[in-house]
């Protein structure tokens, strides 16, 4: 309790939690977010174009990272592996476990998303490109990516929501985050145990909810004024 | 565009497209059994026939789409069913309008059209635009270059997909029923277009059931049924003395169904006498 008062209210905890905590949980699901999506993307490709056996692959995956709990997950990466990180700081080590648990399991819901959005595509588009001459890489780097990228937007908004919230449970291996400031608060003054974490609770919902909404209903009504998807 | 009347007595004419003895089926089901024609340079070819005998399989065989089974498709001589033909070359070579019309839904009118040229014919931003701008002003589509394909009537929709097609120089463009999606009032506008597009020597193969287009400017009608050539002949033979009892019956219901049109008909013929 660097610089705590004696008698924490309702700002000076909102505050802590937000510079002891926001940096970091936005850098997980930041960090998070961007492997899912690297990978996501590409199992969406090797199920929507790649031959057979690769699409039992990506699904293989996803079905294996769709199937285990997150913390599982974060445990296994940040503690369960010994020399994964072997490069890193030993204090460094759990972060990247987090962000590499959060980033693979994203992937498996992100390659679902891009999959999805990839084939809502309406097959007329891919017609026309392939009809002006584009080959089939150019097709989908110009036309078909372009729109499932749009297409994605509302499920991905979700998915980020998603990421934020399980970027909490980076508190059972010991990492400062938003989760583990408000924890930290009610173990010392543990009166305060509901107070923090209803304050979390709103920071999280901050950051949530206007995205979800902004990303979510906005962006799908865009999409249909566009008249872009499968209707 | 410079107008230049299509003379057929100045010039020897040249085979652009030769479809050989084509077949394509789908699983059990026979959707072509052997069609063949030629079209040459500036002619304008329309293919007809009820729904489900073929005609936009032909067409999607022609520019290997859907590649047909059996049968040989020459485009100013080269073969596209040889191997190793760069189907992608070709394709840019034979531009398509479809009757959904098929823009881009991400990318304004202009972009729509210029896409091609700068992916496929490798212009420059700047040259491809200009292009896409003079090919929209063809179909009179020029104040609208700026607008999204949801922004569009279905009329002007068509008008920037005939643009895209032309943009790219094609040695003959296919087209696809083009006018059947389109609520009536907005059909004459992209027959106009196309109209024009015929008088000023475009080579065209049209699938439409507009008989008025179809008797303004095809050299040669197709009626296809069931996968096979039926009957075929000038737009005259067809209205005067159509042979076989299926086309009869077919050119009657059409007429019920698309009579509106004989104004625009009329029309050109006026234009062509003056």
């Amino acid at each position: 309790m660097v610089w705590l008062s004696d008698e924490p209210n309702f700002l000076t905890i909102f505050f802590y939690i937000l510079t002891e905590g926001l940096f970091v949980t936005l850098a997980l699901t930041a960090l998070g977010l961007l492997i899912g999506f690297a990978l996501g993307l590409l199992l969406a490709l090797m199920r929507v174009y790649g031959p057979t056996e690769i699409g039992w692959f990506a699904s293989g995956y996803e079905k294996i990272f769709r199937g285990i709990p997150v913390l599982i997950l974060i445990f296994i990466f940040a503690f369960g592996i010994p020399r994964l990180f072997w490069y890193l700081e030993p204090l460094e080590r759990p972060m990247a476990g987090v962000i590499l648990a959060l980033g693979l399991r994203s992937a498996a819901y992100q390659s679902q998303i891009f999959r999805g959005a990839i084939l809502s595509v309406q097959p007329g588009q891919t017609a026309a490109a392939r009809a002006l001459g584009m080959n089939g890489f150019q097709s989908f780097r110009h036309i078909v990516f372009p729109q499932a990228i749009r297409l994605a937007v509302p499920s991905w908004s979700n998915e980020y929501a998603v990421v934020i919230k399980d970027s909490s449970f980076a508190y059972g291996v010991g990492i400062l985050e938003m989760t583990r400031a408000a924890f930290d608060i009610s173990a010392n003054f543990p009166e305060l145990l509901s107070l923090s974490m209803g304050i979390v609770a709103i920071i999280y919902l901050i950051f949530t909810y206007p995205v979800t909404k902004l990303f979510g209903e906005r962006q799908t009504k865009k999409l249909k004024d566009f008249g872009m998807g499968g209707g | 565009m410079t107008e230049i009347p299509y003379d057929p007595t100045k010039e020897i004419a040249e085979t652009v497209l030769n479809v050989v003895d084509v077949w394509k089926s789908y699983d059990e089901l026979e959707v072509l059994k052997g069609i063949s024609f030629e079209l040459a340079r500036r002619e304008v070819k329309v293919i007809f026939g009820p729904s489900g005998s073929g005609k936009s399989t032909l067409l999607r065989c022609i520019n290997m789409l859907t590649p047909p089974d059996k049968g040989e498709i020459y485009l100013s001589g080269q073969n596209l069913m040889a191997p190793g033909v760069d189907l992608n070359a070709m394709r840019a070579k034979i531009g398509m309008v479809f009757q959904h019309f098929n823009l881009f839904s991400h990318l304004k009118a202009a972009d729509n059209v210029s896409v091609g040229l700068r992916r496929v014919k490798g212009f420059t931003k700047e040259e491809a635009r200009a292009k896409a701008l003079d090919a929209l002003h063809q179909v009179k589509m020029t104040d609208w270059a700026e607008h999204y394909p949801a922004q569009l009537s279905g009329g002007q929709q068509q008008r920037v997909g005939i643009a895209r097609a032309l943009a790219m120089k094609p040695d003959l463009i296919l087209f696809d029923e083009p006018t059947s999606a389109l609520d009536p009032e907005l059909i004459g506008e992209v027959l106009q277009v196309m109209l024009d597009l015929a008088k000023a020597g475009t080579t065209m193969v049209v699938v439409t059931h507009e008989m008025g287009f179809a008797r303004a400017v095809a050299s040669e009608m197709i009626f296809i049924d069931q996968g096979v050539v039926i009957e075929r002949g000038t737009a005259e033979h067809f209205f005067v003395s159509p042979e076989s009892e299926r086309v009869k019956n077919f050119l009657r219901q059409i007429n019920i169904l698309y009579g509106h049109h004989e104004e625009l008909l009329k029309e050109s013929n006026e234009d062509e006498k003056l």
